[in-house]
């Protein structure tokens, strides 16, 4: 084994520790809590570039080095670092895009008083990110998936003197923890089922044949065990990758940074659900040689993803914040990205992943550009006109959008989303995530031209655009790397070239003619064009003159626009359910507190008050009436304090009767089972 | 039996050290505290000494001191420690003098409560080590009085009642406990809970207690059953948890949650379990239920508190119930997976340990609230606390998480065991308790939001120093051992492998 494989926890340790610092620096080591984070984050890159040239030299092997945390009882549970094609491509990736958005923070945040404890949170993020590729444990992979959901939690609400960043942050830690339940149960689960939580360990690992057999030939309620923990995981990566219905946090998290958002929210956290599935692909796909089963986890994945691709792309129309656009493109492009995990491709679901990361955290850092000389404009209606005053920025993020839209050939995204729906248009189980697929593509390609034209068209339609102007180097330099990679990016995995997807599978993958399937191709080269041009039609020809003026499509349709630009109400719904079904919960403990428990209490103490009058009456009425006058006041304080005291005291002791009786009933009929 | 008896040193120092307080009445406060301060982190210096010459292969009792006591009714004075005692007393030996610590400045009274505190000490170690029942439960007792006079007279306007209410509850779940004994001494002859508990284990403690009329084995059972369901408090035994832990003053509330919410569990685990293996089997349903019970309403009735020191305490009763869910799932199956039954009890002593080091935390940082704001501690009596005072808010950010059960901190280790090995017993109680970890979030969330987050308000809106003195040295020094014993579990479970190995080798087997 290479030595650099033992030496892998040295990827997230790095930032880890450019985090322990950055923690202790105070606030005025700005220079020292940046440079060690950039530092940090160069050494990791330096180290997963080894990594992947180790990794490409070994194709089709896991690489893993596993050590024990701690004893248990008479074993020890163990955990391990991971290396394949997979990990290293990802971190790779993590650790360059990261490094660009660091440089851009160092101009974006420079005015900002908590500049040291920013670079704090980024390396704990990107130590955290890092830990997730590395981990050849789920349950290590879940302890570092936390930590992420942490640093996210810490930079969505890093202006959390701002309510509505501290309430995003609590709404993104919630909704993705309950994602992670249901991740929790079916680690626990393949824990209590396999034995063992590492994914490699010679024949023994949980991903190994061995352990695979066993889950998927075993049932519970009709379906593989594997089906259930498989699609409890995904829960997960639902939460995590802000798809449906669990996708409410993201755009929400647009509270954070810019750059925030550009790293965790659009290139690396979100696509870390993606990842996972993709890591436990064996297991979630270990049903598919059943034919019996009445559902295959896969098959939900991929519904899942449809659906989500296309309600982003739907929401993403009538959006009038430029991150919140952004952000719900997001969801889409994740969608897309499960929908080709779940029709069997899991290559296609990396290669959008590694080149959306690249157009998305363009795309964002070029909105952080517009933000940062705006003041804070992010409503794209009183923008406008920034194309002149900003040529780099404009022309960078025309450069992504053009990528994330998929114009044809020259740009990543392009070849990215074509295997993807290559890959749907060969499942046999439903056309309808191939459907779901080429309606967001129309719908993609319009909303993006539709934000291209608000922001840099037309005349500024305020103060703060009308005297925007282009940032410094620190900013623009970060925004034309990430453009080249939009771009060249996607030339690793066309289909007469599939080095990457050969690369991540280990085993060459039979190059095929792009015009293989060449009317899937024109059809989807067709749809972008009629997105484009109905975006042009609507918002290029004539761009806004006005702020207040309303959305062509508002004024044809107002209704229906409102209730997209509502986000289709969900956040509402879900708080008239759910949320009132947790203050219900919450209503009824302290209700049955109250009343049950403690009034039963209650109760019980005043029956005993009572008996304890009645029997003064009687002591004073019948045996002690000859006392004579001089001991009257004595008495008359003694039997009131004894009134308060022996009173509780018996009723308390009552209620430990009554409880107790009830407990003897309840140990008597269970014992009777 | 040989060598120096330094069990008994542990449990008599913090009383050697009251007794100095009570002799000397004209002693200066500072030097009251020091005393105090020294006696009480006696128990840290000798558990740590313990811990060092342990044996942590073994799985029985170490250190034994064994001596004739009462010949006539066959009691000894009989103290032992094994790997779950170690993890009590070294909690004990943290949280206690973690408490006196940051009642530094306490005013009122400094040496009668000192003295007491340090009497309530003594009382919990001699709980924790002692193996006979005669003086187990005199310290079991003994207990209630220091902490009845520590909330009554130092605690907040509702003290009174909810030092009575602590105390009478207590009381009378431990006349079931005592008359539970007595009866088990009619039948046997002994109150050697080692010896007992062989009688437990070979089924004859019941068949003998039978021996006294049919419907004994069972009322022995509920009547050791009840004393310790008040103590931990199992639901719906816990109405009394809110009121005294919020009123007692904040280092008795440390120390209630910390060490003596830990008594109850121990009785379950040392003695309930052990003497009637057969009964807690069979009771074991009803009984998870009632555990689940205080996982969820514990967690979902905190999310309704606006006093946050009663928040804590609600999810104080969420945590501990985790530990009994734990046993309860362990007991209820027939015959136990032994890797599962190892988690879940592993993960039970961890989240004893690791919830004393949370929870006491947490009720310092509000009692730091709460000093600053002239006794308001309602949640929506602050606001933007982290920008008024960074420190303490990153602090108690940790201690949050830490309770929260975020990975890298100390609670994740024993809940992730505890969950691990539940379900791999009782998997619905599992999903069910899943439950309680979403409340627990949604509250300590709300609380940071609404207290530390937002713009500076309420009693944060004006002046409000950073955390100094007895209190930063406190909280810095528990969150430190959060990092600790979250990275490195080891270092406790390696004190009580044997004894886990050893009980869940006693099972039946399928």
């Amino acid at each position: 084994m290479p030595p650099l494989v033992s030496h892998l926890w040295l990827i997230p340790a790095l930032p880890l520790m450019a985090a322990a610092l950055g923690a202790l620096t105070p606030r005025s080591g700005r220079a020292f809590a940046a440079g060690t984070a950039l530092l940090a984050l160069a050494g990791s890159l330096v180290l997963s570039i080894a990594a992947l040239s180790v990794a490409l030299r070994s194709p089709g092997q896991h690489l893993y080095a596993n050590f024990s945390w701690f004893e248990l009882g008479a074993g020890t549970v163990r955990l391990g670092w991971l290396l394949d094609p997979l990990t290293a491509f990802l971190a790779v990736m993590v650790c360059f895009v990261g490094l660009l958005i660091f440089i851009f923070s160092l101009g974006y945040m420079r005015e900002d008083a908590n500049f040291a404890r920013f670079f704090c949170f980024l390396s704990l993020f990107a130590a955290a990110m890092l830990g997730v590729l590395v981990a050849n444990s789920l349950l290590l992979l879940f302890i570092c998936w936390e930590l992420v959901g942490l640093a996210s939690y810490l930079l969505i609400g890093f202006w959390f003197h701002k309510p509505e960043a501290a309430a995003a942050a609590k709404k993104a830690f919630i909704t993705t923890r309950i994602g992670d339940l249901g991740f929790l149960l079916g680690m626990l689960w393949l824990y209590d089922a396999s034995g063992t939580l590492l994914f490699f360990d010679g024949g023994r690992g949980c991903l190994e044949a061995g352990a695979l057999q066993g889950l998927a030939g075993a049932t519970v309620g009709g379906l593989a065990v594997s089906t259930v923990i498989g699609l409890l995981i995904f829960c997960g990566a639902v939460g995590k990758s802000g798809q449906f219905p669990l996708h409410v946090w993201l755009p929400d998290a647009m509270e954070g940074p810019t750059p925030v958002s550009a790293l965790i929210h659009a290139a690396t956290m979100v696509a870390a659900g993606v990842f996972l599935i993709a890591r436990v692909y064996p297991l979630v796909g270990a049903d598919q040689a059943l034919a019996a089963v009445p559902l295959h986890a896969l098959t939900v994945v991929a519904f899942i993803g449809a659906i989500t691709a296309l309600l982003g792309a739907v929401i993403a129309v009538a959006q009038h914040d430029l991150k919140r656009v952004l952000a719900f493109s997001t969801i889409s492009q994740l969608g897309y990205m499960m929908l080709a995990l779940g029709v069997g491709s899991w290559t296609a679901a990396i290669f959008h992943l590694l080149t959306h990361a690249f157009f998305k955290a363009l795309l964002f850092l070029g909105a952080g550009s517009v933000i940062a000389s705006a003041h804070h404009e992010q409503d794209i209606r009183r923008l406008g006109g920034l194309g002149s005053r900003m040529r780099v920025t404009f022309a960078t993020f025309a450069i992504g959008m053009m990528a994330l839209s998929g114009v044809p050939f020259v740009f990543s995204g392009f070849w990215s989303k074509e295997a993807i729906l290559h890959a749907a248009s060969e499942w046999d189980v439903s056309r309808l995530p191939l459907l779901a697929g080429l309606g967001a593509v129309v719908l993609t390609a319009f909303y993006m031209t539709r934000l291209l034209c608000e922001v840099f068209l037309g005349r500024p339609r305020s103060e703060p655009a009308a005297h925007a102007h282009e940032n410094p180097l620190v900013m623009t330099v970060p925004l034309c790397l990430l453009a080249a990679g939009a771009i060249g990016l996607g030339f690793l995995g066309t289909p007469a070239g599939p080095w990457l997807q050969s690369a991540l599978s280990g085993s060459p993958v039979e190059p095929h003619s792009i015009l293989d399937k060449g009317g899937l191709l024109g059809l989807s080269i067709l749809l972008v064009a009629l997105g484009l041009g109905s975006g042009w039609a609507l918002y290029g020809r004539r761009p806004r003159s006005e702020a207040e003026a309303p959305d062509p499509l508002e004024r044809a349709y107002p209704r229906l626009f409102g209730f997209l630009a509502a986000r289709l109400k969900i956040d509402e719904f879900y708080a008239a359910t759910f949320g009132r079904l947790a203050r219900g919960l919450g209503a009824l403990a302290v209700g049955l507190d109250q009343s049950v428990w403690g009034g039963g209490v209650g109760l019980v103490a005043g029956l005993g008050e009572l008996a304890g009058r009645v029997n003064r009456r009687s002591d004073e009425g019948g045996l002690n009436a000859g006392f004579n006058a001089a001991s009257e006041r004595l008495r008359g304080v003694g039997a009131a304090y004894g009134r308060r005291q022996t009173g509780e005291a018996h009723g308390y002791l009552r209620t430990l009767a009554v409880a107790f009786l009830v407990l003897a009933l309840i140990a008597i009929l269970g014992g009777g089972r | 039996m040989n060598g120096p008896p330094i069990l008994s040193a542990i449990i008599f120092a913090p009383f050697a050290g009251a007794l100095l307080l009570a002799l000397v009445p004209r002693a200066r406060p500072a030097a009251v505290r020091a005393v105090a301060l020294a006696a009480s982190l006696s128990t840290l210096a000798l558990a740590l000494a313990c811990a060092g010459s342990f044996d942590r292969g073994a799985a029985g009792y170490q250190l034994v001191e064994r001596h004739a006591w009462i010949s006539s009714l066959n009691v000894h004075y009989y103290l032992g420690l094994d790997g779950l005692s170690l993890v009590l007393i070294l909690l004990t030996g943290i949280v206690a003098p973690a408490g006196l610590a940051v009642s530094w400045s306490q005013a009122r009274d400094p040496r009668l409560f000192s003295l007491l505190f340090l009497a309530a000490q003594g009382s919990a170690l001699g709980v924790f080590l002692a193996l006979d029942f005669f003086h187990w439960f005199l310290f079991w007792e003994l207990s209630l009085v220091p902490t009845f006079f520590l909330i009554k007279l130092w605690g907040g306007a509702g003290a009174s009642r909810a030092a009575y209410q602590f105390v009478i509850y207590t009381l009378a779940g431990s006349a079931f406990l005592l008359l539970g004994f007595a009866a088990i001494f009619a039948a046997t002859g002994s109150l050697d809970f080692a010896a007992l508990g062989r009688l437990g284990a070979s089924g004859e403690l019941s068949a003998r207690l039978a021996s006294l009329g049919g419907f004994w084995p069972e009322a022995v059972f509920l009547g050791v059953l009840a004393g310790f369901a008040v103590k931990v408090p199992l639901y719906p035994f816990h109405t009394w948890l809110p009121a005294a832990y919020a009123e007692a003053p904040t280092g008795v509330s440390m120390f209630l949650t910390g060490v003596m919410s830990k008594m109850g569990v121990y009785g379950f685990l040392r003695i309930l379990w052990p003497l009637f293996p057969a009964a807690l089997h069979a009771a074991a349903g009803p009984l998870l239920w009632l555990a689940l019970g205080g996982v969820v309403f514990g967690a979902f009735a905190a999310t309704r508190q606006d006093d946050l020191k009663r928040m804590v305490a609600y999810s104080s009763l969420n945590h501990v119930s985790y530990c009994l869910m734990a046993l309860f799932a362990v007991v209820s199956p027939a015959g136990p997976s032994a890797p599962a039954a190892t988690a879940a009890l592993s993960g039970a002593i961890l989240q004893m340990f690791n919830h004393g080091l949370s929870a006491s935390a947490l009720f310092l940082c509000i009692g730091v609230l709460e000093s600053r704001a002239g006794g308001r501690r309602g949640l929506g009596d602050f606001g933007g606390v982290r920008s008024a005072a960074p420190i303490f808010a990153g602090l108690c950010g940790i201690a949050m998480f830490s309770s929260l059960g975020l990975p890298g901190l100390n609670g994740f280790v024993g809940e992730f065991l505890i969950f691990r090995g539940v379900f791999g017993l009782a998997p619905w109680a599992a999903a069910v308790g899943c439950l309680g970890l979403l409340g627990t979030a949604l509250f300590l969330l709300t609380f940071w939001q609404r207290v530390f987050h937002g713009p500076r308000a309420g009693a944060a809106a004006g002046e409000f120093r950073d955390l100094a003195g007895p209190n930063f040295v406190v909280l810095g020094a528990l969150v430190a051992l959060m990092f600790l014993f979250g990275l490195l579990p080891g270092l406790l479970t390696g004190i009580y492998n044997p004894l886990v190995t050893a009980w869940v080798g006693g099972l039946p087997t399928p």
